[in-house]
């Protein structure tokens, strides 16, 4: 009988989030009021507002025709881990612990549709060696600084950092910060990359806890992906759709749509603080709202999606 | 003692802490003492110059967005009645420029941030965008009598990492809660907020590998009369070395 209560009681102990600061386990369902297009239908194509590329990230986004995904290399790929704060769906997060210690080894975040398990390390095991193979997932090591979990990831693949094809090469490390106050989880992500950012990119992201367990988790964690030639055009072999230097024919679309000057839709690091609304002074924004303009699910008819007609 | 009371007492010991965690989060100045103000207490240190990068919906906080255009924020019907009516024009005539500048949406502006301790007890933010004014209200604070403000009352208490094993970790964060708000807008096209909105903040600090310092607001406003469920966000604000880029400028309705 005291066998039973003794394990017993380890159970529950083991149950606790080990010594972690606070526990990431459970089911966080999506609750960011922000950036509503870019994780839903998507962003418009050449539209780098808010991103500091560099000039070489720059010429590189715009040299992306998406039929590349068309291609059967290009379909069965994954997003990095930055998608966790691009991405539109909830997290579940599980741990593994150390069945002596009850110490957390590591924090696991199930994957979506498009994007892989995130694995933290939490045994202070070292990064691989610089020249390792990339993979979708990376390598995550985390640690706690305070209250906050704080990890690390290297050795992604290139990959994008908007779904316009906006890119981050293969060197980037990508910092996440995790705060957690009540029922509400944020990340803070921050991507440095030496290749195609001026300067390193944050972006936060909010998540609630879903005690329900209804979030969209994105399809679950492995989705079968059967690669088929989509080729844009049949008669042609051996095509790679791309975009030659100065001849992407997307490249004023932001402007016809919202007026906006060309040297904001091509982002930068100037254009991401207060000062650059100097730039934009007379500004005249579009009459009205024509696409994706976030009033669906109130039962008047209203410009719901990019078609141009209220629904 | 056999093995099996030796793993209870084990057990017991290890469970220890969580009694102490039940308590961790406790908010407010007290838990270092009772005369212990909010500045000395302080378990992070938010004074100083920040700056909003706008890398998140620059399309609709570094331009004025197009009338109706409602992306990200859950409103009601009757909300979406309001916006549809936005007239900048007639907000400046009734000098009511500044009425996406309430603390529900000041954050958001791109802006830069002036924080300093106005007295021991009451943390101060300015903008530079609008030359607003912020004050976040520790201890036994109350309100003074009076009509709603673009700012409201604030309300503010430092959380405190919960203890693990009996230590309780460096840092913490701030906690705002805002009411008595003057009604206004959530972005510059008119989203309405009402009067009854209630605001909650979080604020958190960290740095990054290359030793900038950040600041993370994640803010929740709830309205039941324009919002079917709280509007919910992250902002972030790196830090500045100094006031040189600090440029007050009026509120503006356009």
């Amino acid at each position: 009988m005291k066998r039973v209560a003794a394990l017993a009681l380890m159970a529950v102990l083991v149950s606790r989030p080990g010594f972690a600061q606070f526990d990431l386990t459970g089911k966080w369902a999506s609750r960011s009021g922000q950036d509503a297009q870019e994780r839903g239908p998507g962003p418009d194509a050449v539209d780098y507002t808010g991103l500091p590329l560099s000039d070489e990230g720059r010429e590189r986004a715009l040299s992306l025709d998406y039929s590349l995904l068309s291609l059967p290399e290009g379909q069965c790929g994954y997003h990095t881990q930055f998608y966790i704060v691009l991405g539109p769906f909830g997290l579940h997060v599980w741990n593994e612990f150390d069945p002596v210690s009850a110490r957390v080894v590591a924090w696991k975040i199930g994957g979506w549709v498009d994007r892989d398990v995130t694995t933290i390390w939490m045994d202070g095991r070292p990064h691989p060696s610089p020249n390792a193979p990339r993979t979708y997932s990376g390598f995550t090591t985390g640690r706690w600084e305070g209250d906050t979990l704080v990890t690390t990831t290297t050795h992604m693949k290139a990959d994008m950092i908007r779904r316009n094809g906006a890119p981050v090469s293969d060197q980037a490390v990508l910092t996440m910060y995790f705060f957690r106050h009540g029922d509400l989880l944020t990340i803070r992500a921050v991507i440095d990359d030496p290749v195609y950012l001026a300067e390193p990119l944050v972006r936060s992201r909010v998540w609630a806890l879903d005690r329900d367990g209804k979030l969209n988790l994105g399809n679950g964690v492995v989705s079968p992906c059967e690669p088929i030639a989509e080729l844009p055009r049949a008669d042609v072999t051996g095509l790679v759709p791309h975009h030659l230097p100065g001849q992407n024919p997307f490249v004023n679309e932001m402007t016809e749509k919202y007026n906006l000057p060309r040297e904001a839709v091509l982002g930068g690091p100037e254009t991401l603080y207060p000062e650059f609304r100097k730039k934009l002074k007379g500004y005249v924004p579009p009459a009205v709202c024509k696409r994706y303009c976030g009033c669906e699910g109130l039962g008047v008819p209203c410009f719901q999606d990019g078609s141009g007609v209220a629904r | 003692m056999s093995a099996h009371v030796l793993l209870v007492v084990a057990a017991i010991g290890l469970a220890c802490p969580t009694f102490a965690e039940a308590q961790g989060r406790a908010a407010g100045p007290g838990r270092g003492g009772a005369a212990q103000t909010a500045r000395a207490s302080a378990p992070i240190e938010l004074t100083g110059y920040w700056v909003a990068v706008v890398t998140q919906d620059w399309r609709w906080r570094m331009i004025t967005p197009p009338k109706g255009d409602y992306a990200s924020i859950p409103i009601t019907l009757e909300a979406k009645k309001v916006g549809d009516a936005w007239d900048p024009a007639r907000d400046e005539a009734a000098r009511e420029q500044c009425k996406a500048y309430g603390a529900p949406a000041l954050m958001a502006v791109p802006t830069r941030l002036r924080i300093s301790w106005a007295d021991d007890n009451t943390l101060r933010v300015e903008t530079d965008a609008g030359t607003q004014t912020r004050d976040f209200h520790f201890g036994d604070w109350k309100p003074a009598a009076g009509p709603p403000t673009w700012q409201g009352a604030s309300t503010a208490a430092w959380e405190r990492p919960r203890q693990a094993r009996g230590v309780t970790p460096a840092g913490g964060s701030l906690k705002v809660v805002t009411n008595r708000l003057r009604s206004g807008y959530l972005r510059k096209n008119g989203v309405p907020y009402s009067a009854d909105a209630v605001l909650t903040e979080h604020w958190d600090l960290s740095t990054d590998p290359r030793g900038d310092r950040w600041i993370t607001i994640t803010s929740s406003v709830e309205d039941a009369k324009y919002l079917r469920e709280p509007w919910v966000t992250a902002l972030n604000f790196k830090r500045e070395p100094d006031g040189a880029k600090w440029d007050p400028t009026p509120c503006s309705a356009r």
